[in-house]
Formats: structure tokens, C-alpha cells, sequence
């Protein structure tokens, strides 16, 4: 691939290589040869749907949560109306606190179990590749789909959770002689504080693989000889993996646990599929109380203030990453 | 990290086996419960007592429901074209973008990588209602193309983060020996960028096309007849229709819906790894 340096010299435009036939075409597209222009050119397709389906639908969104929209019907401006009934109503602040505890809680358990797989998917086993593959299905497979086969486990009468907690309880009572009455066994997703911890923990079940992958890439980067070197200090493990570990894979735990937490924060499916938010709005998340309002009940402008509403928190975070990485990259 | 020096194997069976029993256990266990669900005939299926983890009277009839009294296969068809159009469109665009963010200078490049790592991070939850209306004024609600077109949103922000990453990493030497032949900038980046990139362009597509078959919000909003659905949105609104739900019929339709994404990941699973790490990775 290396030109010489003469011919760069003499004909930079003409060397050899180039056949006659591509020629006129090169001339045809001379004002491409133009970095500014070209790259213009190249940011077009990317740039007009932005504005068209992002940027365009996010100032509508703005304007649509000041006005008193319904489906068919037309918009007036009523300000902060919208605004001011949301913070009056009981169910609107239920559901930003579900918001903040459903992100809190699945964030850090995919976390903490993530980081806990990566580190046994780091050692060297057969098959270690196959289990790593398959690992990650839970990510793969769609949503809703998934979720329908838990809503299934979670079933009030034939749920399969149910059916192995008795048989432990049974067996328990068999083994003790005792009796302990009938046992019911939890109601899933009848139950607000149940349908809560079942929605967190679907959404941590398919948040797992994400993190442990992404955290494996991570370990794979930490070199080896640092846990030999522990090693032959006297480290335990547990020593190892906190001052060896953890500080070596921050930077992109960090990243990853942000990005979660954003999608986390914006999740509609699981909520969707589990519970439409009830029983009684209790497990209502602002994606879904959005789509409750401004979809089944046609009332476009709350709806799109509900959806405006996660704007703050989400800009917050973007915010605060770009400065995040704008440092890692100038150290 | 081997087996260490001085570890017993039942130390080994504490800290390391039995719990990635449990982890696998614990995250393949709803596969397994979509199959065995969908084999079994009724009256296994709604039998409190008989032990729910094995099938005694399999069966096919719910697969053979789903295939011929529902609109599955139509669904399925949808998902596949829809994927492959707006994975399409998202590469050609995302390599574009990420081309020109990665390589070229002009003014304003900082402000559109930072633009497109915004709209990266941008929830399609946080759009839907007033992009529902824009689809409208489009004329283009239940249509297919209201999907192809808004999966993008989320896509070539993906595709062109990952693939700036990914072409930054190809020596920029390659590309000034070409131009110094005499090739022009867009045949440098045609001949020599593109094709060193592909692994990276290659996973981009794939992780953008498990996206699109996995979206559910804007499908469910845009698209309201059922012969449009994919089958996310049809299997969940179609086959959970009114009070009684045919579990075995609804789990042969999560199943069939899995599979077909689970076959394309199987192949490249190393690309798709390598795409969702390096898009967290930036």
C-alpha cells in the first residue's frame, strides 16, 4: 500500500492505478474532494431523520403538554395546566416514586448479580464459550415475548413459583410432622407491593446478561500478572477483586450502569405485559402512565406532559455523561 | 484465571459451580417453561396437582393453533421485512455518519457527535405520543412504513456511535496511501474504510436488526390492524384477547417469536458481543 515517494511528488492526481473510465467520474464528484462538503454531505441522511422523527416530535412534544389536546380534536394553549392537575393528583407522584424505586432497585441488583456472573464467566471452564452465548438469550429474545411466559409463572392459580413453594412447605410439614395450614403462596402480580418485586425482577432477569457481558469485556482488560502479584502478597480473593478489580473496570461499570439506568428509567414493556400498571396504579411507571393517558384514554396533551416529565432526570444523566467522558478522554 | 493453586474442588463447587448452576438455572428457566408449556395439552395445563415441570401427554396442537387460526406467520413475515428496511436504512446512514464524525473535519463535527450521542441516549418512551401525530400528518399510521421509518430514531444513532468507535481504529495511514494513488476521498472511504470496518459494520446490523424485531412501543401505537402487527405487538394483542387466555397457544407464539432471533444471534454472537460492548464503550 505504500506509494512511492516520487510518484506523490510528480502527479499526485495521476498515478497509475487509476483507469481511464474512472476518471470523469472523479471529476464529476471533485467538490466531494472538499472535507467540509463532504462531510456534510455524509452527516445528511443521519441528520434529517433526527430532525424529522427527534427533534421535530420534541418540540411538538413541548407544545402539545401546553395545550389541552384530545384525540380528533383540535389543540388549545392552556400553559401549565397540564402540569399543575399532574401535581395535584395522587397517582402522578405514585408513579414518579415507582419510577425512582423500580430504577433504583433493578439498577443496582443487575448490577451487583451482574458483576457476580462476569467474574464466574472469566474463568477458564469447558464450554465457557457455549454458557456465555447462551447467557445472554434473556437480552436477546423480545420483551414482551419473554415477559408473557413469566406472567404465565406468575399465574394467580398455576403459578409454577407457587407450585414449588408448597411442595417445600409439604415436604417441610411431612418431614416435621407438623401441620401448617394451607398454604396460599404469594399473589404475584394481584398484590401492589408483589406486582412491584415481580416487575423488578423481570426486568433485573433480562438486565443480567447486559451487565455481565459488558463487565466481562471489562475484566478480560485487567491483566493477569496484577492477581499473581496479590497473590504473592497474601491477598484473598475477596481482597483482589476490590482493590484490583473493581478500580480496573470503573471506567466502563460506570458507563454501562448509566446506560442502564436510562433504559431502565424509560422502561415500558415489562410494566406493560405484567400489570398495565395495577393493580390499583400501583405499579404504573411514567412510560406507561404516558401511554395510559395520552393512548387508551386519548388525552394527548397529559400524556405528553407525563412523557416530558422524564426530560429532567434523562437530561440530567446525559449531561453528566458527556463531561464523564469528555475526562476519561482528556486523562 | 485458571483453576488457582490451593483451591479444593469443593471450594471450587462453593464459589464457582453451583452458583453458575444457579445463575443459568435461574436465567433459561422461562425458555424452558415456554416450551413445556407449549406441548402440553390442557388438561396437564391446568392441573394444579401433577408435577408442572414435565410433560406426560405431549402435544402439538397447540403449535399447529397457532400456525393455522392465527395471524402468526403474517406477523412474521411483517417483523422480518420491517427489521431488514429500517436495519438497512440505519446502516447506510450510520456508516455515513459515523465516516464523517470519525475522519473528516468541518465545522460543526464536534456539535453533531455530541448531537448524536444525545439522541442515543433519547428513550423512544419519551417521544411516542407526539411522534404518533407526526406519523398521522404523514399519512402513515398502520402502515409499515411508520416503522421502518421511526426505528431509525433509535437505530442510526446506535450504528453511527458504535461505528465512529470502530473506524477510528483503522489506521488513518491506509486511507492517506490511497488518496496519495490518486483515489478520491469517497473512493477511500468506499475501498479501504468500509470493507477493514465490516466486522464492525456487520455487528452494528446485527444488534440493530435484534432491535427492530424486539421493539414494541412504537408498534403498538402505529399500527393498529392485526394483519400489520409484528409479533410482538400480535402475539401480545391479538392472543390475549378477552378474559380466558390459551396459555398453550400464547407460549407456542413466544416461542416461535424468540426462535427465529435466537437462530440469527447463534450465528454471530461474537459480533453482537463485540457490537453491545462497544457501543457502551463509545
Amino acid at each position: 500500500m505504500k506509494a512511492s515517494p516520487q510518484s506523490a511528488v510528480t502527479t499526485p492526481r495521476s498515478s497509475g492505478t487509476l483507469t481511464s473510465v474512472e476518471a470523469p467520474a472523479r471529476q464529476r464528484s471533485s467538490w466531494l474532494e472538499n472535507e467540509a462538503v463532504l462531510g456534510y454531505v455524509l452527516m445528511t441522511p443521519a441528520l434529517l431523520l433526527i430532525v424529522v422523527f427527534i427533534a421535530y416530535p420534541f418540540s411538538l412534544g413541548v407544545w402539545l403538554s401546553l395545550t389541552d389536546k384530545l384525540v380528533s380534536r383540535p389543540a388549545h394553549f392552556i400553559g401549565l395546566r397540564n402540569f399543575t392537575h399532574l401535581f395535584e393528583s395522587q397517582i402522578f407522584w405514585g408513579t414518579v416514586w415507582n419510577t425512582i424505586f423500580f430504577t433504583f432497585s433493578a439498577t443496582v441488583l443487575k448490577a451487583v448479580l451482574g458483576m457476580w456472573l462476569a467474574v464466574l464467566l472469566n474463568r477458564k471452564i469447558h464450554f465457557m464459550r457455549f454458557i456465555r452465548a447462551t447467557i445472554l438469550l434473556p437480552f436477546i429474545v423480545p420483551t414482551v415475548l419473554s415477559g408473557l411466559a413469566w406472567v404465565w409463572m406468575f399465574d394467580a392459580t398455576f403459578s409454577v413459583f407457587n407450585w414449588g413453594l408448597r411442595w417445600l412447605w409439604q415436604t417441610t410439614e411431612w418431614l416435621l410432622n407438623a401441620d401448617f395450614g394451607y398454604f396460599r403462596g404469594p399473589r404475584w402480580l394481584g398484590d401492589p407491593a408483589w406486582a412491584m418485586f415481580s416487575i423488578i425482577m423481570v426486568n433485573t432477569w433480562r438486565g443480567i446478561p447486559f451487565f455481565a457481558i459488558s463487565f466481562l469485556a471489562g475484566l478480560q482488560t485487567v491483566p493477569t500478572e496484577l492477581y499473581d502479584a496479590g497473590d504473592i502478597d497474601g491477598a484473598t480473593g475477596w481482597q483482589k477483586f476490590w482493590h484490583i478489580t473493581v478500580p480496573l473496570i470503573k471506567p466502563i461499570a460506570v458507563v454501562v450502569i448509566v446506560f442502564s439506568f436510562v433504559v431502565t428509567f424509560a422502561d415500558f414493556q415489562v410494566v406493560y405485559v405484567l400489570t398495565r400498571g395495577g393493580p390499583h396504579n400501583s405499579t404504573h411507571l411514567l412510560a406507561t402512565f404516558a401511554y395510559q393517558l395520552g393512548m387508551a384514554s386519548g388525552n394527548l396533551g397529559e400524556g405528553a406532559a407525563v412523557a416530558l416529565f422524564m426530560f429532567p432526570f434523562l437530561a440530567l444523566v446525559i449531561l453528566w455523561q458527556l463531561l464523564y467522558l469528555r475526562k476519561e478522554d482528556s486523562q | 484465571m485458571e483453576a488457582r493453586v490451593g483451591e479444593t474442588f469443593r471450594k471450587r463447587l462453593i464459589v464457582f459451580y453451583i452458583p453458575l448452576f444457579l445463575f443459568l438455572v435461574a436465567l433459561l428457566f422461562p425458555f424452558y417453561w415456554m416450551l413445556i408449556t407449549s406441548v402440553k395439552p390442557d388438561f396437564e395445563l391446568y392441573n394444579a396437582r401433577n408435577a408442572p415441570f414435565f410433560v406426560w401427554h405431549p402435544t402439538l396442537s397447540h403449535w399447529v393453533q397457532l400456525f393455522q387460526n392465527t395471524l402468526f406467520t403474517r406477523w412474521a413475515w411483517n417483523t422480518l421485512c420491517i427489521a431488514t428496511a429500517s436495519t438497512a436504512i440505519s446502516l447506510f446512514a450510520g456508516v455515513l455518519a459515523g465516516y464523517a464524525l470519525s475522519r473528516l473535519t468541518f465545522p460543526g463535527s464536534t456539535s453533531f457527535g455530541i448531537i448524536i450521542f444525545i439522541t442515543y441516549l433519547v428513550p423512544p418512551t419519551l417521544l411516542f405520543i407526539p411522534l404518533a401525530s407526526v406519523i398521522a400528518e404523514l399519512h402513515l399510521l398502520d402502515s409499515p412504513w411508520a416503522l421502518i421509518l421511526t426505528y431509525p430514531t433509535f437505530l442510526v444513532p446506535f450504528s453511527a456511535w458504535l461505528l465512529m468507535g470502530y473506524f477510528k481504529t483503522i489506521p488513518r495511514e491506509l486511507e492517506e496511501c490511497a488518496r496519495i494513488d490518486g483515489a478520491t476521498r469517497l473512493q477511500a472511504m468506499t475501498k479501504i474504510v468500509l470493507p477493514l470496518g465490516m466486522p464492525g459494520i456487520l455487528s452494528a446490523g446485527i444488534f440493530s436488526f435484534t432491535l427492530s424485531w424486539n421493539e414494541f412501543l412504537y408498534a403498538l401505537v402505529f399500527i393498529s390492524s392485526p394483519q400489520q402487527k409484528t409479533i410482538p405487538v400480535g402475539v401480545v394483542s391479538e392472543l390475549m384477547k378477552g378474559d380466558v387466555f390459551y396459555w398453550g397457544a400464547l407460549m407456542a407464539g413466544a416461542l416461535f417469536g424468540s426462535i427465529p432471533i435466537a437462530f440469527v444471534y447463534s450465528f454471530f454472537v461474537e459480533h453482537y458481543v463485540s457490537g453491545m460492548t462497544g457501543a457502551v464503550k463509545g
